[in-house]
């Protein structure tokens, strides 16, 4: 009984280093332990209506989501991984995949978002902006980029905070859609 | 600098930590009650990008959209607990700076208690055992009838001497 105790201390090592291998696993796979689970995962989208961006005739809203699957993705001109994540966005659209529709989220001016796309290109099928957050809070957004994949009745299905990389495309998003496209 | 003077930039010094919050000047509704309802909503409210502080401590520009947000809801009519359900609709529990107790949370809130407690458990059992043990020994040592201290045989005495007789050499 005795002996047993001197063991504790290790026990309790097993179990701390344990959990921290698992976390720092979780890291080297992309996930961050900012990452929060979304409430809204298997919910309809909120209801809501963007502005027209810049040099648009009009924006879009949830309505526009249904009957085909869609991926709704939150960027901003000022938002560094978003630009990191943009090439990939244009190659989905250039293999024309799936729509993509862009929440333009809280520009410092009316023209920053519309001067970012003609420079670097736009990969959306329609495009609004949410200057004051209102969607983006009713989306429980934390920050950009973030991209919301969700089905043929507006319902959202999977939520990747931080930028869409190949390796998320390949493991995850594309297997779901084509599974949500059988629905 | 007279007393006066000093008193006052010494008040200020110890208040102004107390008044600071990140609220701006043109978010401030203009009716007194519906901003103070506002600064407590506020206060309950996690920054989502900061984390370890309130939407009305946090200069994040998340943050002060969610401070305006607060309050329109307010101007529109929301109680202050519709206000912080349709955030926690949107964020999750985790929205909140203060968790509810509840199934999910009970370790949350349980927990330290729980730990504290074994311990101090452990700690009185350890001392417990160990003055029983002590005593035990000691009641061993007076006791010559316990096998611990049962009389030498012949051939152990034998040897007893002989290494006695070895020493004195």
């Amino acid at each position: 009984m005795k002996k047993l105790t001197y063991f504790i201390p290790l026990a309790v090592l097993l179990v701390v280093g344990g959990f921290s291998i698992l976390q720092l696993k979780q890291v080297s796979e992309g996930k961050s332990i900012r990452d929060l689970p979304s409430v809204l995962i298997n919910r309809e989208v909120p209801d809501f209506d963007l502005l027209a961006l810049q040099g648009h005739d009009k924006g879009w809203g949830s309505q526009d989501l249904l009957g085909q699957v869609t991926i709704v993705n939150l960027f901003g001109s000022w938002c560094i991984a978003c630009l990191s994540e943009h090439p990939f966005l244009m190659q989905l659209k250039s293999q024309n995949l799936v729509p993509i529709y862009g929440i333009d989220w809280r520009e410092k001016s009316l023209d920053a978002g519309p001067r970012w796309l003609a420079k670097y290109g736009n990969p959306y099928t329609k495009i609004g902006t949410d200057p004051d957050s209102k969607v983006a809070i009713s989306f429980g957004v934390t920050g950009a980029p973030e991209s919301f994949l969700v089905d043929k009745r507006g319902v959202i299905r999977y939520k990747q905070i931080g930028a869409i990389t190949p390796t998320v495309w390949k493991k995850t998003l594309w297997p779901l859609i084509l599974e949500l496209r059988k629905q | 600098m007279n007393i006066k003077a000093l008193s006052v930039i010494l008040a200020l010094g110890v208040l102004s930590p107390m008044l600071a919050n990140a609220v701006e000047p043109s978010e401030v509704l203009s009716d007194p009650a519906l901003e103070a309802r506002a600064r407590e909503v506020g206060k309950g409210l996690r920054c989502v990008v900061c984390q370890n502080q309130s939407i009305d401590d946090s200069n994040a520009d998340l943050a002060g959209d969610m401070r305006r947000l607060v309050r329109d809801r307010i101007l529109k009519g929301d109680t202050n607990e519709q206000v912080m359900a349709y955030m926690v609709d949107r964020y999750g529990d985790f929205v909140l700076l203060d968790p509810p107790f509840k199934a999910s949370t009970y370790v949350l809130w349980l927990g330290p208690g729980l730990i504290a407690g074994l311990g101090v458990l452990s700690v009185v059992v350890f001392y417990r055992r160990r003055s029983q043990d002590v005593d035990g020994e000691v009641s061993a040592l007076e006791n010559k009838n316990s096998p611990k201290t049962s009389p030498l045989n012949n051939e152990e005495r034998q040897r007893l001497e002989k290494l006695m007789k070895e020493d004195d050499a």
